[in-house]
């Protein structure tokens, strides 16, 4: 415990590598409790881990509500007499109940957006690849590292403990829109279910400033020496870029709920306005604007789909430059486009509100803004393309998910430039074609850089290998399937089949559509066992798995592989290694390929 | 417990002055997002004009004031004045306390005048400046509170401590609460 406290005053304190020599002796005599080590660890990448296996578990929890919500929209004259059992009064019958359906769908969303996607994404692979990846021996400060996770997983009980109030848990939707979010009376769920929820995604907000403040600072000021920003791996780019996002959008959101929390508790009317309300009568609240909270809400809304999908982006590169034996095909074009996309993620957020009332002529600006976006996202696709050309591809699970990653992201990205027109956004919008987008470009594309990056670097987090032929099982049914649950419902949204809707079949309209989508609850329920086949082979090969052998499994240039198979708290026994060129060197001059601690011969020009 | 200077021997800014930035960048888009409902919602039906309470002036001199002394104390602290320094901290500190209780004051003179800030009757004119001067106050006590902690810490510390980081990094958090303040004021004066 003792040395363990000396050793995060240096790596918190000094930004200089050479500061540690005094350190080196210690790392064969770390005396950790079970508690300093699993469960209040100040270790980057035990954090890591938490945040993975907090993430996987809501990622069971809102996939298996998914199940639950696509019974209904598949089976709907059908009963589930064993759904009563689990759900109680809210499957009376083995029907599930209208307000039910509503508060399953906003768990789902809320869950999957903000616990798995975000916290499980970029908690987990910020945690683990930043210091490990610009070599630095921790974060630059491991205590608020570790209250961030500790505040995610606050927030995770409070959002669990709002499923069992006996009102329900929140039914208004993920995006939370007042009325229904700041009126208690507007449906079960808006009482008890709504305190709960705002304090979850308060305490959500918390964890995110203290995990991105330290991610900034770690990136911008503990690299190693050598290590110039545009030495570093696309991975932390990405990681960078998403950190600085979610720092400077959290906070408005934050604003947002302040201000939603005072018109539900203290009876202003920032938002509540002299609504009508069936049996209670006219609210005493006059001219609130619904809309304002829609515009704070989408401030950071809009940010955080790329604070989703970056992460996923950056991993992905770096998995396709190293399994393609090949250097990423326009590194600074690579930078400069989630440059771009970061700084347009800001200047979109009207998108979302086409249909609000919004201004035409001010429409028309975000309509040039949203599709400006499609060049940095083409400019990133050629280059993931281009990296594959004629690369000497190796097939392992990982690259696979990459590569499933690219198909996704092509594929729900061209549906964005149809969203993307406030024109055709009257027909479109609340409609199952944005359900198909969304989720294929964000969700399932996302998913797959997750899945992407654990393969990848399991090795590195628990020194041995997951199940090959598992891997390859995950990834045919997960991409096949995703592309079969996804893919009709844009042909449903055309129809203009609605979304959010409980029960499709008493529509005359939408009636044709029964049994494709009982096709899509069928897909839906194969797929989602197919991903606890994935957990079991994660937590089997936790244990079990085929040991690693030797300390870079995958011939890899960057920092992480230098360090032993299983690393200490500190990274690396010695000292830390300088750094001499970028991260991909491969197939460069007949070598295979080239660390990034390998200096630069005299036969070549520094990179 | 921290034991290195504020400055690397190369130059780089410390890891830790360097989150306290990002988060007062952090700190500024929530009070941006703020200012900027108000605008939008000023330009909407429904918006009271009133005039704000006079005692606001002398808040604002208050915590301009504990600016100068908490810069004092960082100088007192470097040339080692260690009374000096005490004395100081503890006049910022008060001056702080003295900062709040002037915004409550100020609160109390608008409900007196029938200008309510929350509940059924309010208008989301003086909503919106209870909520964000509010706001504000909780980031002045938690400078408090970080002075506070400072202060004890000065006094029962038996290894004498040298590092000036913790009072730099408290002192430029200060000043940025009061610039925070000014911009506030300003604002709530201009945007009525």
């Amino acid at each position: 415990m003792s040395s363990e406290i000396v050793l995060d005053i240096h790596t918190s304190v000094s930004g200089l590598h050479d500061a540690h020599h005094s350190h080196d002796g210690h790392e064969h005599h770390h005396h950790e409790t079970f508690i300093s080590k699993y469960v209040f660890s100040m270790d980057h990448k035990m954090i890591a881990k938490q945040f993975l296996i907090t993430g996987m578990f809501w990622a069971v929890l809102g996939g298996l509500m998914s199940v639950l919500f696509r019974l209904q929209l598949g089976y709907p004259d059908s009963t589930f007499p064993w759904l009563e059992d689990i759900l109680g009064k809210w499957a009376k019958g083995g029907h599930i109940t209208p307000e039910a359906y509503y508060a399953l769908v906003t768990t789902h969303g809320t869950v999957l957006v903000f616990f798995v996607l975000t916290a499980g994404l970029s908690g987990t692979f910020a945690n683990f690849l930043i210091p490990l990846q610009v070599g630095a021996r921790d974060m630059a400060s491991p205590f608020m590292n570790m209250l961030s996770f500790w505040f995610f997983f606050i927030a995770g009980i409070v959002m669990l403990s709002s499923i069992f109030v006996e009102t329900g848990p929140f039914s208004g939707g993920w995006t939370a829109y007042p009325p229904l979010s700041a009126l208690g009376d507007a449906s079960p769920g808006s009482k008890t279910g709504m305190d709960l929820w705002i304090v979850s995604m308060a305490l959500f907000v918390v964890s995110s400033l203290l995990g991105g403040l330290n991610y900034i600072a770690t990136v911008l000021n503990m690299r190693t020496k050598g290590m110039s920003m545009t030495r570093l791996p696309l991975t932390i780019w990405a990681l960078f870029f998403t950190a600085v996002l979610g720092v400077l959008s959290f906070p408005v959101l934050f604003s947002g709920f302040i201000l939603l929390i005072f018109d539900r508790n203290f009876g202003t009317s920032f938002y509540l306005s002299d609504i009508f309300v069936n049996g209670a009568g006219a609210l005493p609240n006059e001219g609130g604007s619904a809309i304002l909270y829609q515009h704070l809400f989408w401030f950071l809304g809009h940010p955080e789909v790329y604070i989703i999908l970056l992460p996923a982006m950056g991993m992905v590169s770096e998995i396709l430059s190293t399994n393609s034996r090949k250097p990423i095909f326009g590194y600074m074009a690579m930078i400069g486009s989630m440059f771009a996309i970061a700084i347009l993620a800001f200047l979109v957020w009207a998108h979302h509100m086409f249909v609000t009332g919004l201004n035409p002529f001010l429409g028309s600006i975000f309509v040039l803004l949203t599709l400006l976006i499609a060049v940095p996202s083409a400019i990133k696709v050629f280059n993931w393309l281009t990296t594959l050309w004629r690369g000497n591809i190796r097939f392992t699970p990982a690259m696979m998910f990459a590569i499933g990653f690219v198909s996704l992201f092509i594929s729900g990205g061209l549906t964005g430039i149809w969203l993307g027109n406030s024109a055709l956004d009257i027909h479109l919008h609340d409609t199952y074609f944005v359900i198909a987008h969304f989720h294929i470009v964000m969700g399932v594309a996302s998913m797959f850089g997750m899945f992407a990056g654990i393969y990848h670097w399991f090795p590195k987090m628990y020194g041995r290998f997951l199940n090959n032929t598992l891997g390859y099982v995950h990834f045919w049914i997960t991409i096949i399937g995703a592309y079969l649950i996804f893919w009709p419902m844009h042909y449903e949204g055309l129809a203009g089949m609605p979304r959010r809707y409980y029960d499709y079949s008493i529509w005359e309209s939408f009636k044709q559509f029964g049994d494709l989508n009982r096709f899509i609850s069928t897909v839906a329920m194969i797929v989602f066992a197919t991903q606890i086949l994935f957990l079991a082979n994660f937590f089997y090969s936790i244990f079990k798995g085929r040991k690693l052998r030797s300390a870079n499994p995958w011939g890899s240039n960057t920092l992480e592989w230098t360090t032993p198979i299983r690393p200490g708290h500190g990274n690396w026994p010695g000292e830390i290694p300088e750094v001499y060129r970028w991260a991909y060197d491969y197939g460069k001059d007949g070598h295979d390929f080239i660390s990034q601690t390998t200096p630069v011969g005299a036969d070549e020009s520094v990179h | 417990m921290v034991t290195v200077n504020g400055k690397e021997s190369d130059g780089r800014i410390h890891p830790q002055k360097f989150v306290l930035w990002v988060a007062m960048g952090s700190i500024v888009m929530m009070f941006a997002g703020l200012t900027s409902a108000y605008i939008v919602k000023k330009s909407q039906a429904n918006w009271l004009e009133y005039s704000l309470p006079l005692i606001f002036w002398y808040s604002t001199l208050a915590i301009i004031i504990s600016s100068v002394t908490i810069n004092m104390a960082l100088k007192a602290f470097k040339a080692r004045e260690m009374r000096q320094y005490r004395t100081l901290i503890s006049v910022t500190a008060l001056l702080g306390l003295l900062f709040l209780g002037l915004q409550i004051a100020g609160f109390t003179n608008l409900e007196a005048r029938n200008i309510p800030l929350f509940g059924s009757k309010s208008n989301s004119s003086t909503s919106f400046l209870g909520v964000i001067t509010i706001l504000h106050m909780l980031h002045v006590l938690g400078g408090v509170i970080a002075l506070l902690i400072i202060f004890i810490r000065a006094y029962l510390s038996k290894v004498k401590n040298y590092s000036s980081l913790p009072i730099e990094i408290i002192s430029t958090y200060w000043h940025f609460v009061d610039f925070l303040w000014i911009y506030l004021f300003i604002f709530f004066n201009w945007l009525r």
